[in-house]
């Protein structure tokens, strides 16, 4: 048994499109591995070539160059695509079915028997939340609902490894809770995860690790506990009852904000901090809040492309 | 199994198209109307009724093929519901073989209820030779099988509307390939010859499926023949099934 649920070496598309056959590459090299029950995010701009890895993964195209392997087995074999479930960006489905027949048909694609099938679907319609939709043609769903039908989809043969692309695009934000808690629930039973997606806040509360890619090349991969855990930017500390002169006094530099009757400084460290906050309640002040100001996944995400863009423009044209 | 459930969700798939309800409607119009028809027609009553009501079903059968046919594999790339099922472990083979046997089995629903309704109508008028037409429908059945197999094959790589003139082109041809050979042999040219020969061994004759003139005018069957028939048409049909599975093998899904 396999611990490495994805693994990439030198993975490369180049599209070929158009009469004059141009070029166009979708994925530079690609080198990467996720061990089995890790989530795994795989942040990106548009473009980026997060779908091109995904559908590479999911053996839908082929690689120019490269392999990859799910599970120890190649991308695209029997035995690969047997192990993964799949919910692509704004998925579209046969809108003539029912969330029943939807789910039954899928579910016999994996070679899932007539009591299987139903006993799974009795499973996951209620952890979608759409029991009630169970005989509604998808053509009658809202967006958030075929979401939903969408991740039950890519359940029903309680996959080792699911990839969402995109899964809360579009969605309100009880739609976007409602994936968020579904992975969640994945991840508590150890199913690895493979997650793409633009909202970042959701990346770095749910991913052990998360993979920024940019120009078909990832640029990092990042642990988000390392991001909570490093990366501190300063402290800042808010009081009430301090007047700008008395603030001043204090010796801390210039209030980063001052308004409606709050002075709110930013210092370098916890040791600053404590200074700060004596000093503070000494002239008369009152503690209104301590914030640890860390490195969050979007800063990163900023700056990476800052860098990347950077080192695009200074390339020699 | 799995080639069964693609197959039935295609069926299930025609069978709630309202395109299919409307083709079938004027189908069974123009097979009621062959009575008018008939009537303002001189002698020869039940014949041109026969082969009208024949006519009607192979037209329509072609119009449901071509149009039904052409969208089949493609629009499941262009809608990209392709994605969740080629992500499924079943080959793709499978899933061309599915739709294909999903298509089959509608058409074969629809000449059915077109054979019934053409039957119904020589009853009503109390014209003969129903039963003796039914080896005509069923190779119609046949060269419909051939159709949808070209519709295919070009809607593995090729847009709606492309399809759906390479496959009328095709169907041209292969009407016409049998008499472009006869002509050629009648001439001297031997290019043209050579040209025929090679057209009629490459391309499917599609008028080896036509037996409705026969069937119009109550001509006894060759039973050997209806059998030679339809090993022929189900050759091609394999053949260019197959040649589909190989093209859609190969395809990224972009």
């Amino acid at each position: 048994m396999s611990d490495i649920a994805i693994k990439a070496v030198g993975l490369r598309k180049v599209y070929v499109t158009g009469f004059l056959r141009k070029k166009f590459v979708g994925l530079s090299k690609l080198d990467v591995e996720v061990k089995r029950g890790e989530t795994f995010g795989y942040i990106g701009p548009n473009g980026s070539g997060k779908t091109t890895t995904i559908k590479l993964l999911m053996g839908l195209n082929f690689p120019t160059a490269g392999h990859a392997e799910i599970f120890g087995h190649p991308i695209g074999s029997m035995a690969a695509r047997a192990k993964v479930g799949y919910l692509p960006e704004r998925p579209y489905f046969y809108d003539y079915l029912t969330a029943l027949e939807f789910l039954h048909f899928y579910g016999q694609l994996l070679g899932m028997d007539k009591a299987a099938r139903v006993k799974r679907i009795d499973e996951l319609l209620p952890m979608v939340h759409m029991e009630r939709a169970r005989d509604i043609q998808l053509r009658k769903f809202s967006k958030g609902m075929l979401q939903r039908v969408g991740l039950a989809q890519a359940l029903m043969g309680e996959p080792e490894l699911v990839v969402l692309d995109e899964p809360s695009s579009g969605l309100d934000p009880m739609g976007r809770r409602l994936i968020r808690d579904v992975i969640l629930e994945l991840k508590r039973k150890g199913t690895t995860i493979m997650l793409s997606s633009h909202i970042l806040a959701d990346v770095e509360e749910v991913c052990d690790r998360v993979a920024i890619i940019a120009k078909g090349e990832i640029q990092q991969i990042t642990k988000t506990s390392e991001l909570v855990g490093h990366g501190l930017h300063g402290v800042e500390a808010a009081f009430e009852n301090l007047s700008s002169e008395l603030a001043l006094g204090l010796g801390f530099g210039e209030p980063t904000a001052h308004a409606h009757g709050r002075v709110t400084f930013l210092v370098e460290n916890h040791e600053r901090v404590n200074a700060l906050v004596r000093a503070a309640l000494e002239a008369g002040g009152a503690l209104i809040r301590v914030t640890p100001q860390r490195q969050s996944l979007e800063s990163l995400f900023v700056d990476e492309m800052t860098a990347v863009d950077r080192k695009d423009r200074e390339k020699p044209t | 199994m799995k080639i069964w459930a693609i197959a039935l969700n295609t069926f299930r798939e025609a069978v709630r198209d309202k395109i299919l309800y409307t083709l079938l409607f004027f189908a069974l119009l123009m097979i009621g109307a062959s009575v008018l028809v008939a009537e303002l027609a001189v002698g020869e009553y039940d014949k041109i009724l026969r082969d009208l009501g024949l006519s009607a079903i192979n037209l329509f059968g072609m119009l449901i093929a071509v149009f039904v046919g052409i969208g089949l594999v493609y629009k499941e790339i262009e809608r990209k519901t392709i994605y969740t099922i080629a992500s499924k472990p079943i080959p793709r083979w499978q899933f061309v073989s599915g739709k294909y046997i999903g298509l089959a089995g509608t058409l074969a629903l629809e000449v059915l209820i077109m054979a019934i309704g053409f039957a119904l109508m020589l009853a009503f008028t109390g014209a003969s030779g129903a039963m003796e037409s039914m080896p005509a429908i069923w190779l119609t059945w046949i060269e419909l099988l051939v159709v949808i197999a070209v519709a295919i094959v070009f809607s593995c790589f090729s847009t709606p509307a492309l399809s759906a003139l390479f496959t009328l082109g095709f169907i041209l041809i292969g009407r016409l390939t049998a008499p472009l050979k006869e002509f050629a042999d009648a001439g001297n040219s031997e290019v043209l010859k050579d040209f025929a020969a090679v057209v009629y061994k490459i391309l499917p004759d599609l008028q080896t499926f036509n037996l409705r003139a026969e069937a119009a005018y109550g001509r006894a069957y060759d039973w050997e023949y209806v059998g030679y028939a339809t090993g022929y048409g189900l050759l091609w049909a394999g053949v260019l099934l197959a040649l589909a599975a190989v093209i859609f093998q190969f395809r990224d899904f972009k």
